[in-house]
């Protein structure tokens, strides 16, 4: 044991020579006569190296007849593992952003465009660590700016069981959704800018809430996942007050490979919110004081498929990503007016569906492309026309559509740049988007998520 | 109505679930399932405990071991486990700690007897001075590669052959038995390997990556050069350049890269200079049925064999 503490401590003091050799070497590059130096440089690393070998291979044990459970030495620690995620972009429209609306869709939660010229997008920071062996915790920030005012938001606060019984997990706390799959990650994971025209419709362009999620992983070959969520229901799409769960979801789940080069998930959910009081135009900058609420009964079914492929199963070089998902919700209640005088009130019965799909192509390391396409549809009906279309419900016949394409370089794990291009159809006058954005992860490795 | 509905469905659906796990896996009882996360421990546990355990290998010697998805399969595989082995020093930063939650399986879990990291038992090269992602994705622990020293391979049987009859202690005597056995075959091969290694000493060599950092020094190979200047990051053709003025002034034997990377840039640089390009297979072909030795057997030939 003593003679390998000595051994790694010489070697330690030699590679530092070596390191610093090195780095003179490097130093010394910028001179005129580098060739000369860096000769003399290399053959000084040489000697150094020979050296560390003929101490090595004197002292070295080739056949150690004991173990050793080396220290382990991370750079985490008992703190939580940071990081920190830099998100940018340069948008470009041909139409005034401010007026966008989506016809059959009353919008609300963060459907809003970002802003043209120079934004932040949402920028985060995520602290996580295991709590203990029994659980797993971890907070994410968001800090955004809606109407000129730098707000913090807690997009995530979660704990999560390890192991809390064969295959269950139990999360806690504030996060995600598991209805979609689009939804399950965060904003600069998607390999768009901008959420599908699904996604802001019906979620404001996500999901989360308050609540608890059980999931259980069964014990078969083939992945299969069954999960239950139970929310506080104060969130857009739902919203208003409520004693125990106000929303609730099931989800389904299953998954595989098929030989080495791809794997699939497929998945279907539901979503249920009773009694809820949705209010919409939370970032609408119409300047209407009136503001739509829907109060009534609502649903969601979901269904989604994502199938990847590379080759040998080595997603370095070259990989796709094929990725399809569709909602439905159906609305049951009535429609108010606030603010109105007098009063404007409707019932209403709304079934508002849509999808989008996208396929993401790696062709070379370090750059990708992707397309997606997106509609969404929708047949809303109550008793006074006039205050559906004052809150936007009303689509007279028009299907919202949209084309993106992308391309994007990733020079490393941690840092991306991206080029999207949108022919936006989801609204009347057809606009055309530019959006130049940046992500950059600062600290601890992300998780690679399917 | 409803409610009978309901009745029918969940009789029709309880034996299904009671039957679908027991079919699937008939010698679940008998045998121990092993998730592996490379290809090489696979192996090693193959030889340890041969039909004792159900083997499952996460990659192959195709992939990026770094490079891998927490993909629904791995979830399923890993729910079962009764054995994780993986290289550790954070080689499967990006996706083990995630799979390990979504399994939750509580026999894998770090600190439990199912949990086991090979590069926690050896001694690692490699280990940064600093911490900087300027300097690409390094590993804090060091190289994780620890595979690539027949050495390490011995250390690392030992202590996962204890491990193996810590947790089936049934078959203690097997897995004993098959150590020994192990061992002795292993250090004749090292024996043969050595010998053969003998002329490698101190030749140059330019390696892509720094993934065979423990093949070359126990070949007392000398690496003149990487061809990535950043670990992890694309080699640039200005680093490329520089390494190709190195090559000028030095004596080089040959340009060796890990066969799951892309062979342009080492093989740009040889026909820039004349140096042969070998690509060396990155762990056993498990699914394949290779062995541990005939791997090694295989990276010694192509390593010799250049002239």
């Amino acid at each position: 044991m003593a003679k390998f503490y000595m051994n790694s401590a010489i070697s330690l003091v030699l590679s530092v020579s070596v390191f610093n050799a090195l780095a003179a070497s490097e130093a010394e590059t910028g001179n005129t006569d580098t060739a000369g130096t860096d000769t003399v440089n290399e053959q000084k690393i040489q000697s150094l190296e020979q050296r560390i070998q003929d101490i090595e291979s004197a002292n070295s044990d080739k056949y150690m007849t004991e173990t050793h459970a080396y220290k382990r030495v991370t750079n985490d620690g008992f703190n939580p593992a940071i990081s920190v995620i830099l998100d940018g972009l340069y948008s470009s429209y041909k139409n005034n952003p401010e007026d966008y609306n989506l016809p059959g869709y009353a919008l609300g939660g963060e459907a809003e465009l970002a802003p043209e010229g120079f934004s932040l997008g949402h920028s985060e920071i995520t602290l996580s660590n295991n709590i203990d062996d029994k659980f797993f915790g971890q907070l994410t920030l968001a800090i955004a700016e809606h109407d000129n005012e730098t707000v913090v938001e807690l997009e995530e606060a979660f704990f999560e069981t390890l192991s809390l019984a064969e295959g269950f997990t139990l999360r806690g706390g504030r996060f995600y959704s598991a209805l979609g799959y689009l939804n399950q990650q965060h904003q600069h994971a998607w390999d768009f800018q901008d959420a599908p025209l699904v996604y802001r419709g019906i979620f404001g362009n996500q999901y989360f809430d308050d609540g608890l999620r059980l999931a259980y992983v069964a014990e078969t070959d083939l992945f299969l996942e069954l999960g239950a969520e139970m929310f506080a229901g104060k969130k857009y799409p739902a919203g208003g007050q409520h004693t125990g769960a106000g929303s609730w979801t099931g989800f389904i789940n299953l998954g595989g490979d098929i030989g080495v080069s791809h794997s699939w998930q497929a998945g279907l959910s539901y979503w249920s919110a009773d009694n809820i009081e949705r209010e919409y135009g939370g970032h609408d900058h119409g300047g209407t004081a009136e503001v739509p609420v829907f109060a009534g009964d609502s649903k969601i079914i979901g269904a989604n498929a994502v199938y990847k492929w590379a080759p040998d199963g080595n997603a370095r070089q070259q990989n796709l990503k094929l990725q399809f998902e569709y909602f439905k919700r159906d609305d049951e209640g009535g429609l108010v007016l606030l603010n109105s005088n007098p009063l404007e009130q409707s019932t209403l019965n709304s079934k508002q569906d849509g999808y989008y799909a996208q396929l993401r192509w790696q062709f070379v390391r370090n750059w990708a492309m992707g397309v997606r396409y997106d509609r969404v549809d929708s047949n809303n009906s109550g008793s006074d026309q006039s205050v559906l279309d004052e809150a936007g419900l009303t689509s007279t016949g028009f299907v919202p559509t949209r084309t993106s394409v992308m391309a994007e370089w990733a020079p490393s794990e941690f840092s991306r740049v991206r080029l999207q291009y949108n022919r936006d159809d989801s609204y009347q006058v057809a606009d055309d988007q530019v959006y130049l954005q940046y992500t950059f992860g600062v600290g601890a490795h992300g998780a690679h998520a399917y | 109505m409803l409610i009978k509905r309901l009745k029918t469905l969940a009789a029709s659906l309880i034996p299904l679930l009671v039957v679908l796990p027991g079919a699937a896996y008939p010698d679940s009882q008998t045998s121990l399932n092993v998730f592996a996360c490379e290809p090489e421990w696979a192996a090693l546990a193959k030889v340890l405990g041969e039909d004792k355990l159900t083997i499952y290998s996460a990659t192959t010697a195709m992939q990026d071991p770094h490079h891998i998805q927490a993909r629904p399969s791995l979830i399923a595989k890993a729910r079962r486990a009764d054995l994780l082995i993986c290289s550790g020093a954070e080689l499967e930063v990006g996706w083990l700690p995630l799979l390990l939650r979504k399994a939750s399986n509580q026999k894998i879990q770090p600190g439990q007897k199912g949990y086991f990291m090979a590069a926690d038992h050896v001694e690692k090269l490699d280990v940064p001075l600093t911490l900087d992602r300027s300097l690409g994705d390094v590993h804090a622990e060091g190289n994780p590669h620890i595979h690539t020293s027949p050495e390490n391979i011995l250390r690392v049987a030992k202590v996962l052959s204890e491990r193996l009859l810590d947790i089936d202690e049934k078959n203690a005597d097997f897995y004993q038995n098959n150590y020994k056995l192990f061992e002795q075959r292993w250090r004749q091969s090292i024996i043969k390997w050595q010998q053969q290694a003998e002329v490698l000493k101190d030749i140059n060599i330019i390696t892509h990556h720094t993934y065979w950092s423990y093949l070359n020094h126990w070949a007392n190979m000398n690496v003149l050069a990487t061809l990535e200047s950043i670990a992890g990051v694309s080699p640039s053709s200005g680093h490329l350049a520089k390494v190709k003025k190195k090559m000028a002034k030095n004596q080089v034997k040959m340009i060796i890269h890990v066969a799951y990377v892309s062979e342009r840039p080492s093989v740009w640089l040889s026909e820039q200079t004349g140096v042969p390009v070998i690509a060396l297979p990155a762990s056993v072909d498990f699914q394949n049925g290779q062995s541990l030795e005939l791997w090694f057997d295989g990276i010694i030939n192509q390593l010799v064999t250049m002239p």
